[in-house]
């Protein structure tokens, strides 16, 4: 700030000699005057001149000083104003009164220039800096209501995206607090195809905003995939490595995840760095920790991901609990944490297990009293129940479920003309991976289907000896017959049947692939178990350890494989 | 105590300039009208109005290095104050006095 710049200076004294003077010394320092010879006309010069400093007589006609500070002080508002009172009082009760009119100083009687010129300094650095601490608050009042509208545009698409899905059902209760505009916790709630309720509460490292844009993905992925009937450990491996590669080193999500199955009264559990939940049994009141063990997730690789998940088998009324860490963390007033012991106590003094969710709540919420919250609080319960106690939904799913066998055959052929640009697989594996519960072996399948139609297409339509593959001068030979014969292919077939069953349990897929070829004496070798040596047998050794059976039909020119499985809910 | 305060009528000089005459003719200007009010003042017995007006001569006289005559305001306030109304006449008297004495040593100044 430069000392040295010339200011305005309004002068009011109803002394002509007093204000000469006065002028006088102001000019000399290099500042302009304006000069009023009452209080009344002083306010009048303030607002039509606006100076930086205002010199008031105390006792003046017309109006007094103390009156034309009050007035002055009141039109400056903000803007900081400093009044120095001229004055030759020198009693205490005066001098407050001066102060108390909004005065900022005085200046006795005689004037001295060094004084007054020392004065004018300090109070210009005074209003210089109150002058730009203005423009700071300013500046932060408007950044912040940005902000404020940003985070509410922010949470609008947030609330859209991480909703909270079929968390209304009627055998669920959810407790969710929250320290911004944002929820460093996520709670999500979907029903799967088949009636059951798959469920994760997450907790990410931070708060507010990077934790919201974590949670972002993990809200699209879960809503994108479950109701496509996306196995759990699908999700959470889809999860983990799109937090894995989205989010920086040291941010992650604690997350447990739960699939519960109403019809057969199982839970599946996947804990990722969240704290124990409690599994209450109805009958013996009984507490069984859920622990983590696994990472969180978003901290491994996708290989070195772990999907293992521990089941429970319940019976209606059993209950689950499940909370961040922001129930254990919460500190009552002298700084100490809740703690799992005192949750502990609380299961244990309750009743009534219908009363138990609120005892949790009340319970924290009493020990926290009146401190500061420091953490996001969150607490689900879910209670097994049968489907109809759940929501419509799982409702009409079991009706539909009961009892019910799926059962669809297709078939599929190549012709001749198609052999050389054509690969049926892609549209065989679409067809197939539409069946949710055949998902997750979908590497499995590929590779079946893929080993029975090449084998179809090179030794039954092309008639390529396997044996040629046995040396390595053998397989380049091969490869350069086969590209010769599929080139100048005019006729022959392969035909792929599909033949799909499932009950509630498990399910079985029949692949049978046909050629147009000559076969070949599979009964001869059926004591091998259809396993050769060399290049050509891998792929049946593969098969039989991927299948319930392998076998050749009629003249050696039809595979068979039996693919079954048992469905993951 | 002097008549006047040669500091600060120097100081006045070198801070007023050519100014310095004007100053001086106002100072008595302002003088001979507090003076004259003063005297009305004393036979309406508004001493309130008399302390005021006896205040603000105070400050011009300081301001001009008219230590007597400041000395003699501030009585005179002192006693309208306290209702001291018995020699407020003769204070008067003694405030003009000394303005005659100051106004000529002004002039030679």
């Amino acid at each position: 700030m430069n000392d040295q710049r010339q200011l305005k200076i309004l002068v009011a004294d109803d002394t002509d000699t007093d204000r000469l003077i006065l002028e006088a010394i102001v000019k000399k320092e290099g500042h302009s005057v304006i000069s009023a010879s009452n209080g009344l006309q002083a306010v009048d010069l303030y607002i039509s001149e606006c100076p930086d400093i205002v010199l008031l007589d105390a006792l003046m006609p017309v109006m007094d000083g103390f009156e034309s500070a009050r007035l002055i002080k009141q039109h400056a508002g903000d803007r900081f104003v400093p009044i120095l009172f001229l004055t030759s009082l020198s009693d205490n009760e005066s001098l407050v009164k001066c102060l108390d009119a909004g005065g900022d100083d005085f200046l006795s009687k005689p004037y001295s220039r060094i004084v007054l010129q020392a004065k004018i300094k300090s109070f210009n650095r005074m209003r210089e800096m109150n002058a730009t601490v203005l423009v700071q608050r300013d500046e932060i009042a408007k950044n912040n209501l940005r902000l404020l509208q940003e985070q509410m545009v922010a949470k609008h698409v947030f609330d859209n995206v991480a909703h909270l899905g079929c968390l209304n059902s009627k055998n669920v209760r959810y407790f969710l607090s929250s320290l911004a505009v944002f929820n460093g916790d996520l709670l999500l709630a979907a029903m799967r195809p088949n009636g059951n309720m798959m469920v994760l509460l997450g907790d990410f490292t931070g708060h507010g905003l990077p934790a919201a844009i974590g949670a972002m993905p993990v809200a699209s992925t879960f809503y994108g995939m479950i109701p496509k009937g996306f196995s759990m450990t699908d999700v959470l491996k889809e999860i983990n490595s799109k937090l894995k590669q989205i989010l920086p080193v040291g941010i992650f999500c604690c997350a447990t995840m739960l699939d519960v199955n109403f019809r057969r009264k199982k839970i599946t559990i996947w804990n990722g760095g969240l704290p124990a939940g409690f599994l209450l049994k109805a009958k013996d009141k009984e507490i069984l920790p859920i622990k983590s063990t696994h990472l969180p997730l978003g901290v491994l690789s996708p290989r070195a991901f772990k999907d293992n998940c521990d089941e429970y088998y319940l019976v209606n009324g059993d209950k689950l609990y499940l909370w961040s860490d922001g129930i254990h963390e919460a500190r009552n007033v002298m700084g100490e944490m809740f703690g799992e012991a005192r949750l502990i106590d609380v299961f244990q003094a309750n009743k009534d297990s219908n009363r138990l969710f609120d005892d949790i709540i009340s319970g924290v919420q009493t020990y926290i009293g009146d401190s500061e919250k420091d953490d996001d609080l969150s607490l689900l319960e879910i209670t097994m129940v049968d489907p109809e106690d759940v929501n419509e939904y799982a409702l009409e799913t079991s009706i539909k479920k009961d009892g019910a066998v799926v059962a669809w055959d297709i078939c599929f052929e190549v012709k001749p003309s198609s052999f050389k640009i054509f690969d049926p697989l892609p549209i065989l594996i679409n067809v197939i991976m539409e069946i949710p519960s055949l998902r997750s072996y979908n590497s499995a399948l590929y590779t079946i289907l893929a080993e029975l139609y090449a084998n179809a297409l090179e030794h039954g339509v092309l008639g390529l000896d396997s044996a040629l593959k046995n040396s390595s001068e053998g397989f380049s030979h091969y490869y350069e017959l086969r590209n010769e014969r599929i080139q100048n292919i005019t006729e022959g077939f392969v035909k792929i049947y599909i033949d799909y069953w499932t009950a509630d349990i498990d399910g079985r897929l029949v692949i049978r692939v046909e050629d147009s070829g000559e076969g070949f004496d599979y009964k001869s070798r059926m004591g091998a178990s259809l396993q050769t040596t060399g290049y050509s047998g891998r792929g049946i050794a593969l098969m039989e350890r991927m299948c319930e059976s392998v076998r050749y039909l009629g003249k050696g020119n039809i595979a068979e494989v039996v693919f079954v499985w048992t469905n993951d809910d | 105590m002097d008549h006047l305060d040669q500091q600060t009528l120097s100081a006045l000089k070198e801070v007023m300039g050519n100014d310095f005459s004007l100053l001086i003719n106002t100072f008595l200007q302002d003088s001979e009208t507090r003076l004259t009010t003063l005297r009305s003042l004393i036979d309406t017995e508004g001493y309130d109005a008399i302390r005021r007006a006896a205040h603000s001569f105070k400050g011009s006289c300081s301001n001009m290095g008219a230590l007597l005559l400041a000395s003699y305001c501030a009585e005179l306030e002192s006693n309208a104050l306290n209702n001291s109304v018995a020699n407020l006449d003769q204070d008067v008297e003694r405030l003009g006095n000394e303005f005659e004495t100051v106004k000529s040593l002004l002039s030679n100044f």
